[in-house]
C-alpha cells in the first residue's frame, strides 16, 4: 500500500504561457520512456527479481510516480487556460479533437501508451539492463526538452527530474552487482 | 439549461490567464429513466434541422458558448 502526501515531490513553478511546450513534455509523460512506463516496469518486475533487489524497484516505482505527477501538474498548467485555437496554433489539436482539455497518456507525437514498451522477462540481469537502458533514455528525453524549453522555472523542475535519472540508473547497476555476488556462493538453507 | 459548472482552483502562479469558470454538458437524456409519452414535438421539417422531434431532448450546443 502506499501513503499519498498532497503535495509534489519537487515544486513545479511554469514561467510562461507556452501550451506549446506542454506538447514536448508529454514526451516524459505517455512516451515509451517516459515516467509512466518507468513507474509500471518496475512494479511489476519487482515481484520477480531476486529477493536482495526487491526494495530497489520498489522504491525507483514509486518515485517514478511522483515524476509523472511533476510532468501531469506542467502539461496541465499549460493546456488549462488555452482556447481551443490556441491549442490548434500549439499543435495540440489532434489531441484536443480525441481528449478536449484533459491530459492522456500519450507521446509528443500523440500516439498513445502502451504495454509494449515495457517488457518483464523474468530473468533478473535481463530485467535490470532493460531498466538501467530506460533510466539512461529518459536522462537523455530530460536533456532534449531541456533543449527546446525557454521556460526557465520548468527547466529547474526538469534537471532535477534529469538528476534523479542518473541516481536510478546507479542503483540498478549496483543491483546487478548485487547479483553478480551471488556467484558460486556457498549457501546452506 | 443543460448545462452545469464549476470554479476550478486558479493559482496566482498559473502562465496562462486563468480560466475561472469551466463548463461542462448535462445533456437532457440522463434526466429522464424512459422518454415520457406524449412529448411535445415540432414539425418534421424542423426536426431535420435540431436532429429530434422532441424539443426537450435538443440541447444545442454552440461554439459560442464556450464549453471549452
Ligand atoms: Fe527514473
Amino acid at each position: 500500500m502506499w501513503v499519498y502526501e498532497k503535495k509534489l515531490l519537487y515544486p513545479v513553478e511554469v514561467g510562461e504561457c507556452n501550451p506549446k511546450l506542454a506538447r514536448y513534455l508529454m514526451e516524459q509523460y505517455g512516451g515509451a520512456d517516459g515516467e509512466l512506463a518507468a513507474a509500471l516496469r518496475y512494479m511489476n518486475q519487482r515481484y520477480t527479481v531476486p529477493t536482495k533487489v526487491i526494495g530497489v524497484l520498489n522504491d525507483i516505482a514509486t518515485e517514478e510516480f511522483s515524476h509523472l505527477e511533476m510532468l501531469a501538474t506542467m502539461i496541465y498548467k499549460l493546456t488549462k487556460d488555452a482556447t481551443p485555437e490556441q491549442l490548434v496554433e500549439a499543435g495540440l489539436g489532434a489531441h484536443f479533437a480525441n481528449h478536449g482539455h484533459s491530459l492522456f497518456y500519450e507521446n509528443a507525437a500523440g500516439v498513445p501508451w502502451t504495454a509494449s514498451y515495457i517488457q518483464s522477462k523474468g530473468d533478473p540481469i535481463a530485467d535490470l539492463y532493460e531498466d538501467i537502458a530506460a533510466e539512461e533514455k529518459a536522462r537523455a528525453t530530460y536533456q532534449w526538452l531541456i533543449d527546446i524549453s525557454d521556460d526557465v522555472l520548468i527547466n529547474d523542475s526538469l534537471r532535477f527530474l534529469r538528476e534523479r535519472e542518473n541516481i536510478h540508473s546507479l542503483r540498478f547497476r549496483e543491483s546487478v552487482e548485487i547479483l553478480k555476488d551471488e556467484r558460486d556462493r556457498k549457501k546452506i538453507f | 439549461m443543460y448545462r452545469g459548472s464549476y470554479r476550478p482552483y486558479v493559482s496566482p502562479l498559473d502562465p496562462c490567464p486563468p480560466m475561472r469558470v469551466k463548463k461542462f454538458v448535462l445533456p437532457p437524456p440522463i434526466f429522464m429513466d424512459f422518454q415520457p409519452p406524449d412529448l411535445e414535438q415540432v414539425s418534421p421539417r424542423e426536426a431535420l434541422m435540431i436532429g429530434t422531434l422532441w424539443p426537450l431532448l435538443a440541447d444545442e450546443f454552440y461554439r459560442e458558448e464556450g464549453i471549452s
